[in-house]
């Protein structure tokens, strides 16, 4: 009757949704194979030291940028397709937004005050 | 008479319904958001260490004692760990368990590299005098990679007690739900030592 029928549906949405939110094979290894990239340059970058300051400081974060979301894309499956994922992918961007809030607010005050006390 | 039946039937209708309600979702989301406040933990130490870092109190920089080929190391065994532990994931949803727990056992073998490599490290550092309490520079440094480290310590004892319930209960839908908040919480600790090898050694070397 109904109530089966709505077992059997809950237990077909179990399953797609456990689809959604775990990766293949394949997701892990691109986003493992990237990443090793995303390690590398930056490392090599800096022990390198071919580039010039600004460049290499440019060049590892935007690495780091990079492999952050591909760490967050491939390993931990955030996306904007299931109804779980656009939520966990919507409070990972407020938390960014507070950490960037936090960090870069902090960073200024005290670099500007600390400038101001050399006068 | 007819009253008690039917009330039966509501208290086992309900029994029913809460077995098969998607609460196994609603944990790891939960458990995501948890990590969400951690990030923010970790984003204050993060900026106590960007505020303190050049205050070394006429001691060592970050220039004089990191080494980029051992933080490489301790990287390249972080990500391996972040691969193996994916492969896990991938045979617990498969229902193998005993490539799940082969799979753990290697994860779980490069954490406790890392975390030696990490522990080798600070008692280098505390040995030849530069501990935390030498300058703010250095506080602010073993709390950062301290915090990561207690984390990821953490992390190994969790898995250590997942592979023993997975090898005595099997694959259930409980334990798979408990090694998917795992598995974030091992994957979020790679997304921080990102932030941690640019923030603290790389830009630290330059």
């Amino acid at each position: 009757m109904s109530h089966s029928e709505s077992h059997v549906l809950n237990e077909l949405q179990t399953q797609s949704h456990s689809d959604a939110a775990h990766g293949s094979v394949k997701d892990y290894l691109i986003g493992f194979v990237l990443s090793i990239v995303l390690t590398a340059i930056p490392f090599w970058a800096v022990m390198s030291g071919t580039l010039s300051k600004p460049t290499t400081f440019a060049c590892i974060v935007v690495m780091a940028i990079v492999q952050i979301w591909v760490h967050l894309k491939y390993f931990l499956h955030l996306n904007f397709t299931t109804e779980d994922g656009k939520a966990s992918s919507l409070s990972f961007i407020f938390s960014a937004l507070i950490i960037v809030m936090v960090v870069g607010l902090s960073v200024w005050i005290i670099y500007e005050s600390n400038a101001m006390m050399m006068y | 008479m007819s009253s008690i039946p039917a009330d039966i039937n509501i208290i086992n209708h309900d029994a029913h319904a809460h077995e098969h309600h998607d609460t196994g979702g609603d944990t790891v989301f939960g458990f995501w958001l948890y990590l969400m406040t951690d990030c923010l933990l970790f984003a204050s130490f993060f900026a106590t260490y960007a505020v303190l870092y050049m205050n070394t109190a006429g001691g060592v920089s970050g220039k004089d004692i990191f080494e980029l080929d051992f933080v490489a190391v301790e990287t390249a065994a972080l990500l391996l760990s972040s691969i193996t532990f994916g492969f896990a994931m991938i045979s617990a949803h498969a229902q193998k368990k005993a490539t799940t727990l082969i799979w753990l056992a290697i994860t779980f073998a490069f954490g406790v590299v890392f975390i030696s490599m990490e522990v080798y490290e600070f008692h280098h550092l505390i040995a030849h005098g530069n501990g935390p309490q030498r300058s703010a520079f250095l506080t602010s440094f073993f709390s950062l990679v301290g915090l990561h480290g207690l984390h990821v310590t953490a992390g190994l004892i969790w898995m250590a007690t997942m592979m023993i319930e997975v090898s005595r209960r099997g694959l259930n839908p409980a334990t798979v739900t408990r090694l998917s908040c795992l598995s974030l919480f091992w994957h979020f600790l790679d997304v921080v030592w990102i932030c941690v090898f640019t923030v603290v050694y790389l830009m630290g070397v330059m």
